[in-house]
């Protein structure tokens, strides 16, 4: 649903309030082996079969930092717009559990790799900026499976010191549609970047929810509770729904909210609490004596910069000028690195807008009812741009055009070899359709006769027997004009 | 008792180049020695069939190129062995069989050095007496009821009992250098990041790094030869190139400054210690050396800056010794908090659970600026009180110890007193600078003295040489009587 203008609010028995919400995102950042480890990280692999004694914090063990992954960061830092810091700081952050062989995680504090930056949003009614607090590696923890046995826990530590980005913004949100494009903005700069493959169902990217509500007009921002450990973009927006609607709920009750770490229920479809601030954990931070603090030369952030592929506000405003999309058009098609990719070829190969149309449309719709990616799309570019052009030549009627697309998605055929073969060409031959349309007239002269005495609705009649006699290749404009003055005479 | 086992590894070297004992006869003799010794507790574990077999190895294919050909050596038991048990004088690790060798060792190894046993030490390197073992305390060869130091108390011992030609240790606060003092033998204390700390269990990861403990100043520097070098595991290892610190060593000081710290002139120490470090300044200024006045008014606050810092990363440190993974796990408890506090509680010794319980207040939330932070920022001053000095002087001679060995028991119960034994070691620790402790006397009781020699950072060359100068003008002797046997 588009609209032009913000309405989120929430309306409570007294008030109205708006919902702000700030979130911590937490992206798996791709690269062959852990942060501080020459351990693989492929998703999905054997219990711990990934796991070296460093990640299971043998006596002795040390970290030693994984160049690739602080590229990535700065990668990422530069596709948000940030400010790369030269200094940074690797910081233990201490708490117990079973899944955390050290007993720390690191992670960095008080100096992150990366500072503010922004992104941009495409929202119905207008851009809308929002800022970046930081971005700062860590370590990820590895899995507890509580439910493989009744009376013990399982560990797996195959995730366990896989380098995570996380990425907090300023409490710029306004509501779970902005959330909604907030995350998946994220995802498209770092999937553009190749630095996450922001697969939620394999929680290479979760977020920390922040929310808090204050009355329309106010200035101070609200209590916020932090909803923990959201893993997809629908449960982050049921999950601020309810939260902004219970905050809400208390205010107008006159009570108070108090600061605290929720849960996500997501069978229940409510947050809880799990632990308020009093109950905090102190993580006694302070700065991990293995790790040297971390310089960054500016040359090598040069270099990246000089590496970094055309990022998504960038390539829309170029199709938007090139290929004369409008915004919405220009916006779904650079989503995807790979969409985009696929665009441009086609593009190149035939009418830009009609490409346009025929993607968003018919092609889309395909991928989605098979559930492939593009990239695994049955219809190859060039032989979609193929039928774009004959559809643009008139080789074709758009109608036509559907059963042929059909085909190329069964045989993934050229559409040129499955229109010959099949003679699914336009009937565009005057005079083999006005001899088409003459036999038609002759067959139904008492239609002719109501039709001359006024009933003009018979028009499309006369059409319809003209597609049915030409099994749908006559050529609707042709047809037309013929039938026009054939009746006239 | 043969008489070989008393020499210098230096000397037995050369016996082995000169093929006049080999490998596996000179590892009998340490094995015989060891085997009678049991009393002086020094040894946690033995490995004779290992070390007998790649003797025998050795023997039949002999490197004579390599810095320790043949040369049987026990190491502290916090250095990871592969296949050999690893405790750390912790019942936590009683029974941990690490997979992996430490760096320092496998150096050793490199070198042509056996393996011989795995050498007592304070609980995680924790203590000043070697009291705090798990496999209880070791005693100072000197005399029967006195300590032998600590935390490498075991190395010192048996290096001073000639239950292994030389030795390594670990040095967090003095590990190596009070425990040489205390038993007549040289412990030098590397720069750090000069040997790689990877494969040592970690006490404090700022200031643990490993050292020679050896009978002469020429077998320090084959030692720190052999073990020392870059190592890419390590991110706080220095890149740089190996030395050839026993072929560079020299005698001539000639003109060489050395700094006299009035801050290590303490009070209540005894007459005996300043006796000792005038008669240090004496041997050195014959050897033409100036010896200088210096300053280093910080010097009051290293101690209790020490104990911020390394119990405070101590405390994080040991937060993966929680039963889960490998090492002891308490049979009681209902949940995995309960399975963690008696682990911990069972498995860590009293000394070990203090720091870890000042090293969590010291870097807890509202204490941390008050603390942690503010020992960062002294420590930073202690080394600049070093940096400073190190304008005008080449090194500075302090005593190693405010006393000589104590007696066992003497100062379990009172650990300021025990703290206060590494009042002198301890700043250079903390300014990461090089350090020997040579020993220079004995006291009336017959108890050896150490002073010891503080260098600029990597300057561990020119520390070598003027305890080599000295140690020549000294002649020390130490009275070791075999009273066990």
């Amino acid at each position: 649903m588009s609209k032009d203008k913000f309405d989120y609010f929430i309306k409570g028995e007294k008030n109205k309030y708006e919902v702000i919400i700030g979130l911590e995102v937490h992206a798996q950042v791709s690269s062959n082996s852990k942060l501080f480890s020459g351990s693989a990280t492929k998703f999905g692999a054997e219990p711990n079969s990934q796991v070296s004694l460093i990640d299971s914090a043998f006596p002795g063990m040390l970290p030693v930092i994984n160049k690739e992954c602080i590229n990535q960061a700065i990668r990422t830092g530069l596709g948000l717009n940030a400010k790369i810091n030269n200094n940074s700081v690797f910081d233990r952050k201490n708490y117990f559990y079973a899944d955390l062989p050290q007993g720390y995680q690191i992670s960095q504090y008080k100096n992150p790799i990366v500072g503010e930056g922004k992104v941009l949003l495409d929202m119905s009614y207008g851009s809308k900026e929002i800022g970046i607090e930081r971005l700062h590696l860590e370590q990820d923890a590895g899995k507890s499976i509580h439910d493989m046995d009744p009376s013990n826990t399982y560990v797996d530590l195959n995730r366990s010191g896989i380098a995570l980005m996380e990425i907090v913004s300023k409490p710029d949100l306004r509501s779970p549609e902005e959330v909604n494009a907030y995350i998946k903005k994220l995802r498209t700069i770092m999937r553009y970047l190749g630095t996450c493959d922001g697969n939620m169902q394999e929680g290479s990217l979760r977020a920390d929810v922040n929310v808090s509500v204050r009355q329309v007009g106010d200035k101070k921002f609200g209590t916020r509770c932090e909803i923990k450990n959201v893993n997809s973009i629908k449960f982050m927006q049921m999950a601020i729904e309810y939260e902004a609607n219970r905050q809400v709920k208390l205010l107008d009750e006159g009570k108070k909210i108090e600061q605290e770490t929720r849960l996500f229920d997501t069978k229940k479809n409510e947050t809880r609490s799990m632990r308020s601030k009093e109950d905090a954990h102190d993580y006694r931070y302070f700065p991990d004596p293995d790790l040297l603090p971390l310089k960054i030369e500016q040359k090598l952030i040069d270099d990246l910069k000089k590496t970094l592929p055309e990022l998504p506000d960038n390539k829309k405003e170029r199709f938007m000028k090139d290929y004369g999309l409008n915004s919405y058009e220009a916006n779904v098609l650079v989503s995807e690195k790979e969409i985009s990719n696929y665009y441009e070829e086609v593009a190149k190969l035939s009418d830009k807008k009609l490409a346009a149309t025929w993607m968003m449309g018919d092609l889309f719709a395909m991928l989605n009812d098979k559930g492939l990616n593009i990239s695994k799309s049955p219809i190859s570019a060039k032989n979609f741009a193929e039928l774009v052009q004959s559809i643009k030549s008139g080789e074709i009627s758009g109608r036509i055009a559907k059963e042929v697309f059909e085909l190329m998605v069964e045989s993934g055929d050229n559409p040129k070899k499955i229109i010959e073969s099949k003679g699914m060409k336009q009937q565009s031959d005057p005079k083999e359709l006005e001899k088409i349309i003459n036999e038609i007239l002759t067959k139904n002269k008492d239609k002719v006769d109501q039709y001359k005495s006024g009933k003009e609705k018979l028009f499309g009649f006369f059409v319809g027997q003209v597609m049915k006699q030409s099994g749908g290749k006559a050529n609707p404009q042709l047809t037309n004009d013929i039938l026009k003055k054939l009746l006239k005479g | 008792m043969s008489e070989i086992i008393k020499k210098n590894l230096s000397e037995l070297i050369d016996l082995i180049k000169k093929k006049e004992i080999k490998s596996e006869e000179l590892a009998n003799l340490y094995i015989n020695k060891v085997n009678k010794s049991k009393k002086l507790n020094s040894y946690i574990t033995t490995c004779f069939e290992h070390t007998i077999q790649k003797s025998k190895e050795f023997d039949k294919k002999p490197n004579l190129n390599s810095l320790l050909p043949g040369v049987p050596l026990a190491v502290k038991d916090l250095f990871c062995t592969n296949g050999f048990k690893t405790t750390a004088g912790s019942k936590m690790l009683e029974n941990f069989i690490p997979q992996y060798e430490s760096t320092v060792t496998e150096n050793l190894w490199k070198e042509g050095a056996i393996l011989l046993g795995k050498l007592n030490c304070d609980e995680y390197a924790m203590g000043s007496s070697n009291e705090t073992s798990y496999f209880g305390n070791v005693i100072n060869p000197i005399a029967k009821d006195t300590v032998p130091g600590g935390s490498s108390g075991g190395s010192a011992s048996a290096l001073a009992a000639d239950l292994t030609p030389a030795t390594i240790g670990t040095d967090t606060g003095g590990s190596i250098r009070q425990p040489a003092s205390f038993t007549g033998t040289v412990g030098l204390k590397p720069t750090y990041g000069l040997c790689s700390r990877w494969g040592i269990v970690a006490f404090a990861s700022s200031l643990d790094q490993a050292g020679p403990m050896t009978k002469s100043v020429k077998d320090c520097s084959i030692m720190l030869e052999a073990m020392a070098g870059f190592d890419k595991k390590d991110s706080t290892s220095i890149e740089k190139k190996k030395e050839n610190y026993s072929k560079n060593l020299k005698t001539d000081i000639k003109g060489l400054k050395i700094g006299i710290p009035k801050e290590y002139r303490v009070e209540n120490m005894p007459k005996e210690i300043d006796e000792l470090w005038n008669k240090g300044k004496s041997i050195l200024k014959d050897l033409g050396a100036d010896i200088i006045d210096i300053s280093l008014p910080h010097t009051k606050y290293a101690l209790p800056t020490y104990y911020i810092v390394a119990p405070a990363e101590a405390s994080s440190n040991l937060a993966r010794y929680d039963g889960v993974k490998y090492g002891y796990r308490s049979s009681k408890g209902n949940d995995l908090i309960e399975m963690y506090e008696n682990t911990r509680s069972e498995g860590f010794g009293d000394e070990v659970k203090r720091r870890i319980l000042i090293g969590t207040y010291v870097l807890s939330s509202g204490y941390y600026d008050a603390y942690y932070l503010k020992a960062q920022k002294v420590r930073q001053l202690i080394k600049k009180d070093f940096d400073e000095n190190f304008g005008k002087v080449d090194a500075i001679l302090t005593p190693s110890t405010p006393s000589s060995a104590f007696k066992i028991g003497e100062k379990t119960n009172d650990p300021i007193s025990m703290y206060l034994n590494d009042i002198f070691t301890v700043p250079v620790n903390l300014a990461g600078l090089p350090a020997i402790s040579v020993p220079a006397g004995l006291d009336k009781k017959g108890y050896p003295l150490g002073l010891q020699l503080i260098g600029k950072t990597l300057d561990e060359q020119n520390i070598l040489n003027v305890a080599y100068a000295f140690e020549k003008n000294c002649n020390f002797k130490n009275e070791i009587k075999n009273w066990w046997l």
